[in-house]
């Protein structure tokens, strides 16, 4: 067997033909790139959706043309029914948290640059790379079905809180097959996810190359490895949770159903269920989930950040054990999400406490960041700009947590769009900021082609102009004490907000059209790009040691030696201001970091 | 391209912060008896928050001006105090910050969850169910009649499942689609879930619960502004949860007593 | 068109002639629905909710489970031959059910199997109809002011509850019935069964709250016959 070799050779022969070379692939890299297809169309159909959302809030009479074809109970005549914008706000949430913000920059750049980045040939089980990929990709069939049966896609949003979600169709349409094909979904997703966080851990531990310590392992290699180590606890959560869910809703089970529940006039044949019980395991996958969109972003911007600057950070030590306790925490919060649930209210602060915690290590990595920028020789290129962006964002998203970690707070601003305002600034905007630079960064390493400077750079103003003005205001509607998921505005105190929410509504149809700039760049990149040279960047980590793209077995038949830590910049080496890791040049005059 | 950024960036956070410094978004008035502690907790947090976002905003926006730019080949420099005294600020700063917001910061949720409803406390039932609150008070004899889900019948009005037929304290039971309460009297609010989760959120009263199927929650709280305010839900409960409000109707004592007349002889 | 189609329509056609050409010789069952006993005191329905229905009903309406009338009359009763008659085609009329001031117009709809049923949303507001069916197909559907009226049938003979899941005040019976002898008891009780050939009819009147009462009819050609159904009224 050659998992249980320490350093195995060819883990795998190389791939013959067009469906062994690109679809059924055991290639670690085509793996990665099918991630970041799957995620790529997922995030196009997420915006989509939201844009759709965006529009009916402020134009609730204005028919959206054509839209009565892709659902004609749920748009009549092109105007969205309330229960169809709720089944947008649940496929947006699910497609962007679980098939964009896990898969893009956690399994998709993880997969490609991890094991070149230890200096392996590939993932230490390939078999199961792929199953993964294509279990994933199984799941994201079955939740797109959900837009295409009669019953239309679930409208329990991505939380799916039971007994809503359990209970099946007299709660609405929309919760009987869709609701099952939801979370029928998910647990194939949770499967898939558990197979790759398994996968990742053993080929950090198992696979790296001569004289790669862990301490020399890059920052967003650690990222991966703690962010694995976090999906395996929340992914093995989350499974069963679903599986309680799918029989609650199928085989007369109660586990989230309690008795005594008149839905639509029908007496519902359940009882004992706790709808706590689903809060509770929903959310202790849901926090860390938080962290598994985040800390590879986090990582993939300090390794970007640190190339930008020509200077290592000021501790990459530091930003590591800061993001394990980050990883730590993240377990003992997800009752901050349930402060007003009913939960005993002792447990208010015991959850609040934790949560509060978790800044400190959050405002270290951030003020390493911006504290490493001092002395900087900074390069301002299209992946640096979108990393530097990232920490804004980080920042932006990072100090409104501070309200929503105070139970006292939380009694008014829970379940108002300051809520929204800070997962999409935090989660959402900063983790594809991440995507964006990792993308600008490796894209040139990936497909052999460099993407466009000018249009990348067109690309990042306008989509951070373009967040800000998105997300922001959301803060300010959510002080005000504007409720999220409401399909339409019909309370009194909204005449008001609307100017605002007219302004978001534009800015979000300007900045999503800016993504196709993007979409552009991407595929005219990949065909008509300059050619990519081994290491455009002058990059010190492995990934720069090799072709690109790289050859199938990575490092062709020789076996990377590594002799530094991974971050030599700002010393005088023989290529210029910074040495290689494969490099046993040793370095003189280096910064002291 | 650096100053361009540190520019725009300055730009975009004081215009983030400009809104919240003049208060042109913020809570309405407060109506209740302990709003006042949660109102000072988040203008402190605010406070806090808003130099924490405008300090690290400003000082990314000032080494971005700085440091990019420079000619290639330029030598680097680490600032001199390194790693520690970024973590010493970490902990300093925002470690206060947690202590101070996480400590003092309790008071205002205990003066809601740690404190027990007076004796002579006013009773009123409210449940929510897909789409609507409904209310209901004990009437003359002073107890709620018992809820059988089974009797359930809202074309007939009859929301609660009462059975006024078997029941005797459930024929005097007010229910009301609207909650009126007197001023300046404690309400005992028990909290019941027909079908789903819902949730309860007077943003006047600074008051928002869950209701949780399967578990009356109780809540207490006292509003000291006659008016009428809403009442949302903020749970989504499904495709009405847009619409699903009720009004609170703050009266004084007599005008309650006078609608509390009327509603008992409607029933 | 197939052969089938046009095969179909001529027999609907000659159905149809044959019914409505049972003129001279035909019965009629007519009468009128009472009560007896003490019905609930209907409730005044709080709109606040929906401002732009509750300001339709400057009184506010009151709800419709039982509506009664002088003379202890019972309204809103469908009474309709349930054996003796055959099964009819649907007529090429549709059946109207509107939503105005957040209340169903008419509360009790009845309609023929297959007959085209359309529902129209005259309010400000989104209304969400929700019949809930045991033998046809339950559906649940939200109608937006503005987008066009919902256009539907039903396969079977059925009494539906419904309801708007956005108001839950708002409830309303389809009653879909197998042949055209129905009729729904005005705001006196009065009903009127006609154009009956002679025979043996097993006539069945349904009071959405107090449920069915049915009595055995035989009629002669030309014979009007007059019987009464009286339901038994609960306060509770």
């Amino acid at each position: 067997m050659e998992e249980t070799s320490v350093q195995p050779t060819h883990v795998h022969a190389p791939p013959q033909g067009f469906l062994w070379k690109h679809v059924f692939s055991l290639d670690h890299k085509v793996i990665g790139k099918q991630y970041y297809a799957l995620a790529l169309v997922a995030v196009f159909t997420g915006m989509f959706l939201s844009w759709l959302m965006r529009f009916h809030l402020v134009w609730p009479n204005t028919p959206i043309p054509g839209l009565q074809f892709l659902s004609k109970v749920g748009a009549p005549g092109g105007l969205i029914t309330p229960e169809y914008y709720l089944s947008l706000l649940t496929m947006h949430g699910t497609l962007m948290v679980f098939f964009v913000l896990t898969n893009a920059p956690f399994a998709a750049f993880g997969n490609y640059f991890l094991p070149i980045q230890i200096g392996a040939e590939d993932m230490a089980f390939p078999r199961f790379n792929m199953m993964s990929f294509w279990t994933t990709f199984l799941a994201f069939l079955v939740l797109m079905l959900a837009f295409f049966i009669p019953d239309g896609p679930p409208i329990s949003g991505w939380t799916a809180y039971a007994p809503l979600s359990a209970v099946g169709g007299d709660a609405g349409p929309g919760l009987a097959w869709g609701q099952n094909l939801w979370a029928i979904s998910i647990a194939i997703f949770c499967a898939g996810s558990l197979l790759g966080a398994l996968n990742f851990i053993a080929t950090t531990i198992d696979l790296r190359a001569k004289g790669m310590t862990f301490m020399r392992m890059p920052i967003c290699t650690w990222a991966w490895f703690i962010t694995s180590c976090i999906a395996l606890l929340a992914f093995a959560v989350l499974l069963p949770a679903c599986i309680l869910l799918i029989l609650d809703r199928t085989a007369g089970t109660s586990f989230f159903i309690p008795s005594g529940l008149v839905v639509s006039d029908h007496l519902q044949p359940h009882s004992g269920g706790s709808p706590l019980l689903w809060q509770h395991l929903f959310w202790f996958f849901g926090h860390p989930e938080v962290y598994i969109a985040i800390l590879p972003a986090a990582g993939i911007v300090s390794h970007i950040l640190i190339n930008s600057m020509r200077k290592p950070l000021l501790s990459a030590k530091v930003i590591i054990y800061s993001m394990m306790s980050i990883g730590f925490l993240s377990y003992m919060v997800w009752g901050h999400h349930m402060f007003l649930s009913g939960m005993n209210p002792a447990s208010g602060l015991a959850f609040s406490f934790p949560t509060l915690t978790i800044t400190i290590p959050a405002t270290i990595i951030t003020l390493i960041w911006i504290g490493s920028l001092y002395g900087a020789n900074l390069r301002m290129d299209s992946a640096s700009l979108f990393a530097l962006g990232f920490i804004s964002m980080f920042v932006t998203g990072g100090v409104s947590g501070f309200f929503l970690a105070q139970p006292s707070l939380d009694i008014y601003l829970h379940g108002t769009y300051f809520v929204v305002g800070h997962f999409h600034m935090v989660m959402g905007v900063a983790a594809l900021f991440g995507v964006f630079a990792a993308t600008y960064f490796w894209f040139g390493k990936m497909t052999g082609h460099m993407m466009n400077e000018t249009l990348g750079k067109v690309h990042f103003w306008l989509t951070f102009i373009g967040t800000y003005c998105i997300f922001m205001p959301f803060h300010y509607l959510g002080l005000v004490g504007n409720i999220r998921r409401y399909s339409s505005f019909v309370n009194d105190f909204m005449g008001p907000l609307m100017p605002l929410h007219k302004f978001i509504t534009i800015a979000a149809l300007c900045t999503g059209a800016a993504q196709f700039i993007f979409l552009f760049n991407l595929v005219y990149s990949r065909f008509k790009g300059p050619k990519a040279p081994d290491n455009p960047w002058q990059g010190t980590t492995l990934e720069w040691t090799v072709p690109s793209p790289p050859p199938w077995n990575n490092f062709g038949d020789t076996h990377p030696i590594v002799y530094h830590d991974p971050y030599q910049y700002g010393v005088k080496g023989s290529k210029g201001d910074f040495i290689m890791q494969d490099s046993p040049e040793q370095a003189t005059g280096g910064v002291a970091g | 391209m650096g100053k361009f950024f540190a520019v725009v960036l300055v730009i975009i956070a004081l215009v983030s912060a400009y809104p919240i410094v003049t208060h042109k978004y913020a809570p309405p008035v407060d109506i209740s008896t302990h709003g006042h502690a949660i109102d000072e907790q988040l203008a402190d947090t605010m406070a806090e928050a808003g130099l924490a976002f405008l300090g690290a905003q400003l000082l990314l926006a000032f080494f971005i001006w700085k440091f990019s730019g420079r000619k290639e080949g330029e030598k680097v420099s680490a600032i001199p105090s390194g790693a520690k005294i970024m973590v010493a600020a970490a902990f300093i700063f925002v470690g206060t910050e947690v202590l101070a917001l996480g400590v003092f910061g309790q008071k205002a949720w205990a003066s809601v969850y740690f404190t027990a409803p007076a004796a002579d406390a006013l009773q009123v039932q409210a449940q929510a169910g897909q789409f609507a609150f409904y209310f209901r008070y004990p009437g003359p004899d002073g107890k709620f009649g018992p809820l059988h889900p089974d009797k359930i019948d809202e074309g007939n009005a009859n929301f609660f499942g009462l059975d006024p037929a078997n029941d005797v304290e459930s024929r005097d039971d007010v229910v009301a689609a609207e909650m009126a309460i007197p001023v300046n009297k404690e309400i005992h609010m028990l909290m019941h879930a027909k079908d789903v989760g819902h949730s309860f959120f007077i943003r006047e009263l600074r008051i928002q619960q869950d209701f949780v199927p399967g578990l009356d929650l109780s809540l207490h709280f006292t509003a000291t502004k006659i008016g009428k305010y809403e009442i949302v839900c903020t749970q989504l409960c499904g495709l009405g949860h847009y619409n699903m409000k009720a009004y609170l109707n703050v009266l004084s004592q007599e005008d309650f007593d006078k609608w509390m007349k009327e509603k008992i002889a409607e029933q | 068109m197939t052969v089938k189609h046009v095969f179909l329509a001529a027999f609907a056609t000659f159905v149809a002639v044959s019914v409505t050409t049972a003129g001279p010789g035909s019965g009629t069952i007519s009468g009128k629905i009472t009560y007896e006993g003490t019905p609930a005191k209907p409730k005044s329905i709080d709109m606040s909710k929906e401002p732009s229905c509750a300001k339709q009903h400057p009184t506010p309406i009151t709800t419709e489970t039982v509506v009664t009338g002088p003379g202890n009359s019972l309204a809103n009763v469908v009474v309709y031959i349930s054996a003796g008659a055959p099964d009819e085609p649907p007529p090429s009329t549709s059946a109207n059910f509107d939503q105005k001031g957040c209340q169903y117009l008419p509360h009790v709809l009845a309609f023929q199997v297959g007959q085209e049923l359309k529902i129209s949303n005259d309010d400000q507001t989104s209304h969400n109809i929700h019949p809930l069916a045991k033998i046809n197909r339950e559906w649940n559907k939200s109608q937006p002011p503005g987008t066009p009226p919902i256009i539907d049938k039903y396969d079977k003979a059925e009494m539906i509850p419904v309801k708007c899941n956005i108001h839950p005040w708002m409830h309303g019976t389809f009653a879909v019935l197998k042949n055209s002898h129905y009729s729904v008891s005005s705001d006196d009780g009065s009903f009127k069964l006609p154009n009956l050939p002679p025979g043996k009819y097993t006539v069945t009147a349904y009071q959405e709250s107090y449920g069915e009462m049915t009595q055995d009819v035989v009629i002669a050609g030309g014979e009007t016959k007059t019987i009464s159904f009286v339901f038994k009224a609960k306060p509770y």
